[in-house]
């Protein structure tokens, strides 16, 4: 166990370098020199310069992503080219609140996930199961900033229920956590649905009928424990779809996390702001797939169901 | 047996997969296609929205991109069936026009992330070894990226427009292919008739083309149909953050960010081209499960 652990850390490693050379690469592979690109647009030939020498522009490039490397792993990626304050200042409470939007997502995905899946399964083929079947496909293909908008529309604008926008209290994050966590929980309902209705057809759960016990003990206490295994997996890999999503959700709320401000920041061209947000959230998705692999490891479905 | 052969004649060919070329395959395929109870509806969908992508200047009733500023914001009546954008433009028009742009997006980027990420899946599991774990340690890093996240990353470097979010879009893409063409290939390794070609002499090249593969093109033609759903839900999402198209070309996700600062008092402009994305993506994920088991080898008649 203690091998698994280490080489799945020492594998995690390659992208995590990976990710570090792409960010880097962001400034060099945008068109135009970095030097005036930092400098900004009315920089004199002389600010330029200055620029390119207080950056390490003019040095190697090796040197320079090593440099990178040795100031992020610090925590130092430098100012931000619009404020003048330090970039880990400007987005060190913006993650938390991209964190609480995606663990709220999850949260939700994961609850109406399960409940909607056992009622299919409990439905099997029946109207319940396909109604459901239907509005989670319709919740996989539809567009998250349309979810949003119609969202705001029907429970803001008409209903007057919760507020447009902004991040003051819990009832904020009603409607964004539902746009954010819509698809992840058709998806879940999906796989929760297909893993039960096979589970309830296998062998010791026949037994469990014959035993006289009532469906929904049977399902309760018999299918759902080992139909939850394949779900916990879904759930590792769907987290990281949500650091992503949280982009759109974030712009449609205008929602205060990293997600915005990488479009802000991409629109007034500051760069250490987008490669520092950048960087944050693919380190984020790489712990998280470590740890998902950890937790399975650690909890193999053969041993729990014997 | 007329109605199937009917609506069969629908099928746009751009949706269509490797085409069988006897008529009694056809027949064969069409008979595995219908066992999905989905694929029919959504196939028709997909028809629908690809004749109106193909046909938009003809089937368009007015100019998509005349402002008419007396009628702005007008609602859907009998002359204007989705009503007038914050221009006073006709709807209906601009999202017939959508059609065309979301679809190109789609398919092109897909075709490009295919060309680029099968190969490379099918070089890595042919020859294994140590360039396969280089290979697959370099996809690695574009999946460190969570989901549309990669995809924002190369927008920011290339420049908002049309063609860089199909560029970002199909980057974003290539390593699903390269993991279904790595892991079909890995599974055709084992087989006999890959052995036998080997043992004969055979180029590795011409084994690849020739046996490889059109026996994974079906996997990887489901794989498509799929993505090219996901690749229009991401160009969008792009053009709805300002990355993608830009004004006044009529792209769904972006007609839907212009249209957001009017939606409290006109709903209608954002309701109209989100749908648009909503069928369109619903059409190919519903067209999707039936060509799953109508190319699945494995599946029998019934």
């Amino acid at each position: 166990m203690f091998q698994y652990i280490i080489r799945r850390i020492i594998f995690a490693i390659p992208a995590l370098i990976g990710v570090s050379v792409v960010v880097f690469l962001m400034l060099h592979a945008t068109p135009g020199d970095p030097a005036q690109v930092v400098a900004g647009p009315e920089a004199t030939a002389a600010d330029i310069e200055n620029v390119r020498k207080s950056l390490g522009l003019d040095r190697p490039i090796v040197e320079q992503y090593l440099h990178f490397v040795g100031r992020a792993v610090t925590g130092d990626f430098g100012v931000s080219f619009k404020t003048g304050r330090s970039v880990v200042e400007e987005i060190g409470h913006r993650y938390l609140n991209t964190l609480q939007l995606a663990g709220a997502a999850m949260l939700f995905a994961v609850v109406v996930g399960i409940v909607s899946g056992v009622l299919c399964a409990a439905f099997k083929y029946r109207a319940l199961d396909n109604i459901i079947l239907v509005l989670s496909l319709i919740g996989i293909s539809a567009p998250a900033f349309f979810v949003g908008l119609v969202l705001m529309i029907v429970f803001s604008v008409q209903l007057g229920w919760l507020p447009l926008t902004g991040n003051d209290s819990w009832r904020h994050l009603i409607l964004p956590c539902v746009t954010l966590g819509l698809a992840n929980a058709a998806i879940i309902a999906r796989v929760m649905r297909a893993r039960l209705i096979e589970t309830l057809d296998s062998d010791y759960v026949r037994t469990a009928y014959a035993k006289g016990l009532s469906g929904y003990r049977v399902i309760t206490r018999h299918g759902l424990r080992n139909a939850l295994m394949p779900v916990i997996t879904v759930v590792g890999l769907q987290m990281g779809y949500l650091l992503g999503g949280a982009v759109i959700t974030e712009t449609v709320f205008s929602w205060p996390g990293l997600g915005r401000l990488i479009i802000q920041s991409i629109s007034s061209r500051d760069l250490p702001l987008v490669q520092a947000s950048v960087l944050l959230i693919a380190v984020t998705f790489v712990i998280i797939n470590l740890l998902t692999d950890l937790l399975y490891g650690l909890v193999d479905p053969r041993v729990e169901v014997a | 047996m007329s109605f199937t052969e009917n609506v069969d004649t629908n099928v746009p060919s751009a949706a269509e997969p490797a085409k069988p070329q006897r008529s009694s395959e056809w027949a064969r395929f069409w008979k595995k296609f219908r066992r999905s109870k989905p694929a029919l509806p959504g196939g028709i969908i997909v028809a629908i929205i690809v004749f109106c992508g193909v046909f938009a200047p003809w089937i368009a009733p007015h100019d998509p991109f005349r402002p008419e500023f007396g009628a702005m914001l007008e609602g859907p009546s009998w002359a204007h069936l989705f009503g007038r954008d914050e221009l006073g433009r006709d709807l209906l028009s601009r999202v017939i026009h959508g059609a065309r742009i979301s679809l190109l997006e789609g398919v092109l980027s897909v075709a490009l992330a295919m060309s680029i990420g099968v190969p490379i899946g099918v070089v890595a599991a042919y020859f294994g070894g140590k360039l396969d774990i280089v290979l697959m340690r370099i996809i690695d890093v574009m999946l460190a990226f969570p989901g549309v996240l990669l995809a924002i990353v190369i927008v920011s470097i290339l420049g908002p427009s049309l063609t860089n979010t199909m560029i970002a879009v199909a980057v974003y893409t290539i390593p699903i292919f390269t993991r279904i063409a790595r892991s079909a290939t890995l599974a055709l390794m084992k087989e006999p008739y890959i052995e036998a070609a080997r043992s004969m002499g055979m180029r590795n090249g011409r084994i690849m083309l020739r046996h490889i593969l059109p026996n994974i093109a079906g996997e990887i033609t489901v794989m498509a149909t799929l993505r090219i759903g996901i690749a229009v839900l991401t160009a969008s999402s792009l053009s709805f953050l300002g990355l993608g198209a830009q004004a006044p070309t009529p792209e769904w996700g972006s007609m839907l960010a212009s249209g957001r600062n009017y939606m409290l008092i006109a709903p209608h402009i954002v309701v109209f081209p989100g749908l648009a994305i909503l069928f369109l993506v619903l059409g190919l994920n519903l067209l999707q499960d039936g060509l799953r088991i109508a190319l699945d080898p494995k599946s029998v008649e019934p």
